[in-house]
């Protein structure tokens, strides 16, 4: 659907609902009329991670669904007083909307209350109501399969962690990958710089700059740009694409990406709400779902390593390799999960503590 | 922390002050002649779009800093043309440019997200380069950090012995009299302009060419509004410019290196506070205390400015 149509339809739609309704048969109209589905999004469409893993589920539903859907999408929309304003718009002229990072969760719920006929639907929070859905994917899950590689492939056993914030999604990835590593290396250490910002490509190269001075050789990273990723590639170590597949940015370096495949799952609430039987949930998917998928491995990857990772991989799919599973040691060394037992989900969503062999 | 880990640090410190240096040393400039332009962020994105696509399709990278120069300088001078001749309100006019720059290099680069381009060559010198560690340290950058000393250096001497200098000041001091002695305000202000729009085009080349040779949206990163306030911290001196320049990029590098390190015991957000309470701390004791006349605002620093006839 070019813009041009979009809009026309759009105009023809509003003149004709608003004949109808004068006439008194609005509902029929209204069943006719394209669904219109809102984005808020955190970053620019064009960062080539997170928000761009986004954008392109966005455009998956428009080449789905055609004609019946609408898509809009607002975009670099702070986490402030700003969201609130922007999520409200949005839901004056969306049947449904999409909310896309953690700090959007009480503006959306606080809007939610207020347009009890529109869908929301929140992406990395843990907030219900009625008509708000809370969706999130385990990203923790590919961090496992990074930390193998990591283990395997890192000479120094000092891997890089450029983070963003310390909130419990960026503090289960830094364990998930620091547990996975040991497991191949008990003496591999995550080493975490943050840099307190989601998105900006300068300074999280200078935050990858730091860690590779300091004797890291593979970068991982919980920020948006590609930025760390490109740095490694320049200076020759191993490196990991985050939210995208990056491997324009560094064809050396990129062993695999961590990449969110939201579509299927966008589509899939989309044709609820098309058939009326949409309802509120609160749904972390993973591998298993195919959220969180793996970008190609690369030919770097040696062939140990790579039987180790796609082992990995598979166990999380059938269950059988659990990341978080005991015994887990803190960073103090005291035993938070005993041999037998693994972290529940609630556990891992407010997890604020470091295991053993990370350094933040 | 060792010798292994110093040379790079200053490395790494030289990188982050560049393009701060670059984007004061123009507005700085803009500011002496009594232009507050506060697009420095817009007119730093349409530079590093602007370069990254001209180095992409042409090529070469000459072109591409050449592209992002002539970027900044165009949308200096519609500044210019909204506040110099049109007599909008300044500081309206720069916050629109900003938010101008922002969308209009969102739309250009969209087809350029996610390509790759190889980073400026480093200029070695024949000898100088290969001394240990005073050559990786001082002679072995690229073009654009090079160019932002020589600058540095030249406007200082502009501002402090040349007769252009003068009158460039006289204007910003006082248009009337500037005026009245016959100068050309408004051409002295929109040279200036184009002048800082030069700069911040260049400094934005700088961060797509060579710092992260990539072109993301809003890849400056606040880095403008960084630049405007090293101008006030600085006092409008070229020198303190540079000083400042390094002093704040240092400070960012420093905390990312301190937490690589394993920490210092000060929480990261307070480090990345620093530059910003050095900031207001520096202003408030020249603004207070007997250096108060030393303050050197220009006096008529966004001011708009009429020629009576």
């Amino acid at each position: 659907m070019t813009l041009s149509l979009k809009r026309r339809d759009f105009l023809l739609g509003a003149a004709a609902s608003g004949l109808a309704l004068t006439q008194g048969a609005g509902r029929l109209r209204a069943a006719e009329a394209p669904l219109k589905v809102g984005f808020a999004y955190v970053g620019p469409v064009g960062d080539y991670g997170w928000t761009h893993g986004h954008d392109v589920a966005r455009k998956a539903v428009e080449a789905h669904f055609g004609d019946k859907v609408q898509t809009t999408y607002v975009e670099n929309v702070s986490e402030g007083p700003d969201a609130e304003r922007v999520i409200r718009q949005l839901a004056t002229r969306n049947d449904l909307v999409f909310t896309t990072t953690f700090g959007f969760m009480n503006p959306t719920a606080r809007v939610a209350k207020l347009f009890p006929k529109v869908k929301f639907e929140h992406a990395t929070g843990y907030m219900t109501l009625p008509n708000m859905s809370a969706y999130n994917a385990r990203f923790y899950e590919g961090r496992a399969v990074v930390g193998t590689l990591a283990g395997h492939m890192s000479k120094t056993g000092k891997i890089g962690y450029v983070g963003s914030f310390p909130i419990p999604e960026v503090v289960m990835g830094i364990n998930a990958t620091a547990l996975a590593a040991r497991r191949i290396r008990p003496d591999a250490e995550v080493r975490v710089v943050w840099v307190n910002e989601w998105y900006d490509p300068g300074k999280e190269a200078e935050a990858a700059k730091a860690l590779i001075d300091q004797g890291v050789d593979f970068m991982t990273q919980h920020t948006d740009s590609p930025a760390p990723l490109q740095t490694a590639e320049n200076r020759g170590i191993w490196g990991i694409g985050q939210a995208s597949d990056m491997r324009a940015y560094a064809p050396k370096a990129q062993l695999t990406a961590i990449v969110d495949h939201w579509a299927p799952y966008y589509i899939s609430r989309v044709q609820a709400v098309m058939d009326g039987t949409w309802q509120s949930q609160s749904v972390w998917y993973g591998m298993k779902e195919g959220m969180v998928q793996m970008a190609p491995f690369s030919d770097a990857v040696p062939v140990e390593a790579l039987e180790a990772a796609k082992a990995v991989e598979a166990g999380i799919i059938d269950g059988s390799y659990r990341p978080f599973a005991g015994p887990i040691k803190d960073q103090t060394g005291a035993l938070r999960v005993p041999e037998g037992s693994a972290l529940s989900d609630a556990e891992l969503l407010k997890m604020d503590w470091y295991v053993e062999g990370v350094q933040a | 922390m060792d010798q292994q880990v110093l040379l790079p640090l200053l490395l790494s410190v030289i990188g982050a002050a560049t393009p701060l240096l670059l984007a004061a040393i123009g507005e700085l400039v803009t500011e002496k002649a009594g232009v507050l332009n506060l697009g420095v962020e817009g007119m730093m994105l349409s530079g590093a779009v602007l370069g990254f696509a001209a180095t992409v399709a042409t090529g070469s990278p000459a072109l591409g800093i050449l592209a992002a120069a002539a970027g900044g300088i165009a949308l200096a001078l519609g500044f210019g043309v909204l506040t110099l001749t049109l007599m909008a309100n300044q500081v309206a006019a720069g916050l629109a440019l900003t938010i101008f720059g922002i969308g209009l290099s969102a739309l250009v680069g969209a087809d350029f997200v996610g390509m790759p381009v190889e980073p400026l060559a480093k200029l070695d010198l024949p000898v100088l380069t290969e001394l240990p560690v005073v050559g990786p340290l001082l002679f072995h950058h690229d073009a654009l950090v090079y160019l932002s000393l020589l600058l540095t250096g030249g406007v200082a001497l502009f501002l402090r012995r040349g007769r252009g200098g003068l009158v460039l000041r006289a204007v910003g001091e006082s248009a009337e009299a500037a005026h009245s002695l016959g100068y050309h305000v408004v051409r002295v202000r929109y040279l200036a302009v184009a002048f800082g729009g030069l700069t911040s085009g260049l400094a934005g080349a700088y961060l797509s060419l060579s710092y992260t040779p990539m072109w993301a949206e809003g890849m400056t990163g606040g880095r403008g509004w960084i630049a405007l306030a090293l101008v006030a911290f600085a006092s409008w001196r070229p020198g303190r410019v540079l000083l400042g320049a390094y002093l704040f990029g240092g400070v960012g590098i420093l905390q990312l290196y301190a937490q690589g390190a394993g920490g210092i015991g000060v929480p990261s957000q307070v480090m990345s506070m620093l530059p910003y309470v050095a900031t207001i701390v520096i202003l408030t004791v020249i603004a207070a205390g007997r250096w108060r006349g030393r303050l050197d605002a220009p006096a008529c620093l966004g001011k708009p400015f009429r020629p009576s006839t």
